[in-house]
């Protein structure tokens, strides 16, 4: 069976020896929307950027069913869009229209894709009129869906996110959790936002130390108090 | 909080900002080279070419002051060509004795001193309106299109992208620091700290700008990275420039071209 993200025994330390991953095995559906939760320093940031090959540990993974291997890596770059927490580490361009088409760019597509593309991804998150704008002189809300487009230009199977709604105020994050929903795209998110697992992910993995303590549907996970408990969470 | 004082760019809707960048950074030079090489003494040319800015400066809406108040900060520059009224020789201005020395200034030496400082706050003036009227992304496009190496041109647009973000962060720390620098009430107590104490939390907070500039850096290549970057600079064929554009263009060289010769023909 076809999985959009497979991880089989995948375990990673740093070069100073702190372990980060142990063991972790994990397997998300084409078009499922999964949150990964757990406390901070559990490992959640080291797996995502497993994803796309930014770091290798020892281990299956295979995402788009191509394996994460250094020959695919550019492949497997254009299917896992991943979007960091700081919005201002992933808009380094001067304008929000050579960010958006950075990505597309590289994949070496023609001119006319390019800006094709450009427009597609800014009015899949509403920010058409921002072509022209620079960086730095957008909101938080604003830089976050720039975020987005940047990846969704690249047309990627998956989405990756590192907390989504962190920064955000009620309602940038109101209408993030909108886009969210709208994207029809295989998500995976790491958060700590509890109320935003329960609106959009309904598979949740919790993840501890660098091992995978629970993963399952959201509503039965919630629902055990002394699980979240024991692993620094709390129901919302 | 933005810091946005650094961005010399201010956006108007004027002929001088609809000229295309390339046109306007290669007029730029062009004028600098020109005002460069005009022979010292040419006091009517100067004239003209001060009134050309001028009128380049009205049309931009940019404000004559707004120039002007900016291009008083080049003039303490100015003062390292001061030695030449002293050094070239000619017919004395007046003597100076120093103890057992005496200098003489002389009247070449001043018209050269004048000459340079009149042409180099004209070419500081040109680029203020060229900073000005053109938005740095432009500038960046212009840079490009004059085969400057890509990746310097990539370095550029990095620099000028994430110098707010770092003055942000500095701007942060600094209020930080300053919530924290209270007067206590208890008696006998001298707020403010020793010098040698000061000047290691000040330098504490450079190390951490640094700390935090290097780990962005790491971030920021991880997310170029994770869209494909691989080390080789990606950018769109520029487009063309308008034929309209090539007029302002030839137009403006020629007329500084006739400026330059007039200027050598009569005080060359």
């Amino acid at each position: 069976m076809h999985h959009s993200i497979e991880i089989k025994n995948l375990n990673f330390s740093y070069p100073d020896g702190t372990a980060a991953l142990h063991d972790v095995s994990l397997s998300i559906e084409p078009g499922e929307k999964v949150a990964l939760v757990g406390p901070n320093g559990a490992g959640k940031s080291t797996l995502i950027l497993h994803l796309n090959g930014i770091l290798s540990g020892q281990g299956f993974i295979r995402v788009c069913s191509l394996e994460v291997v250094k020959e695919n890596l550019r492949r497997v770059r254009s299917c896992v869009g991943l979007v960091f927490q700081s919005p201002e580490d992933q808009l380094f361009s001067p304008t929000v229209f050579d960010d958006v088409a950075f990505g597309p760019l590289y994949q070496g597509l023609s001119r006319d894709e390019v800006l094709r593309r450009v427009d597609e991804a800014l009015e899949a998150v509403h920010m058409r009129e921002y072509k022209k704008r620079v960086s730095h002189h957008l909101s938080m809300g604003e830089k976050k869906r720039i975020a987005i487009a940047t990846v969704l230009s690249m047309h990627p199977e998956v989405l990756v996110f590192d907390e989504p709604t962190g920064g955000l105020d009620p309602r940038a994050r109101r209408s993030l959790i909108h886009l969210l929903q709208e994207l029809p795209l295989t998500m995976l998110a790491s958060t700590h936002d509890m109320l935003l697992v329960r609106e959009i992910f309904p598979h949740m993995i919790i993840l501890d130390e660098g091992r995978v303590v629970a993963d399952g549907p959201t509503q039965t996970i919630m629902n055990d108090t002394a699980l979240l408990e024991a692993h620094g969470l709390e129901r919302p | 909080m933005h810091v946005h004082f650094l961005d010399s760019y201010r956006p108007r809707a004027s002929l001088i900002h609809r000229i295309d960048p390339r046109i306007k950074l290669v007029l730029t030079v062009a004028f600098i080279l020109t005002s460069t090489l005009l022979p010292g003494g040419a006091w009517p040319i100067y004239f003209l070419f001060f009134a050309l800015l001028l009128s380049v400066e009205i049309i931009s809406e940019l404000g004559v002051t707004f120039v002007l108040k900016r291009s008083s900060l080049a003039l303490p520059f100015v003062l390292t060509a001061l030695p030449l009224i002293l050094t070239i020789p000619g017919k004395t201005l007046f003597n100076l004795s120093v103890g057992p020395w005496i200098i003489h200034a002389s009247v070449p030496g001043l018209i050269r001193f004048v000459s340079i400082a009149i042409k180099s706050w004209l070419s500081v003036q040109a680029a203020i309106v060229l900073a000005a009227s053109t938005s740095f992304p432009d500038l960046l496009l212009a840079i490009r299109a004059l085969h400057v190496p890509q990746l310097l041109v990539s370095i550029f647009g990095l620099m000028w992208r994430y110098l707010f973000v770092l003055v942000d962060e500095a701007a942060r720390l600094m209020r930080a620091r300053a919530s924290r620098s209270g007067l206590s009430d208890l008696p006998g107590a001298r707020p403010g700290g020793s010098i040698p104490w000061r000047a290691r939390v000040t330098g504490g907070m450079a190390g951490s700008l640094f700390l935090r500039a290097f780990e962005r850096s790491d971030r920021i290549y991880m997310a170029m990275v994770s869209r494909g970057y691989d080390g080789e600079v990606r950018t769109l064929p520029l487009p063309a420039v308008q034929p309209t554009q090539w007029v302002v263009l030839i137009a403006s060289l020629s007329l500084l071209g006739t400026f330059l010769g007039i200027a050598y023909l009569m005080w060359g």
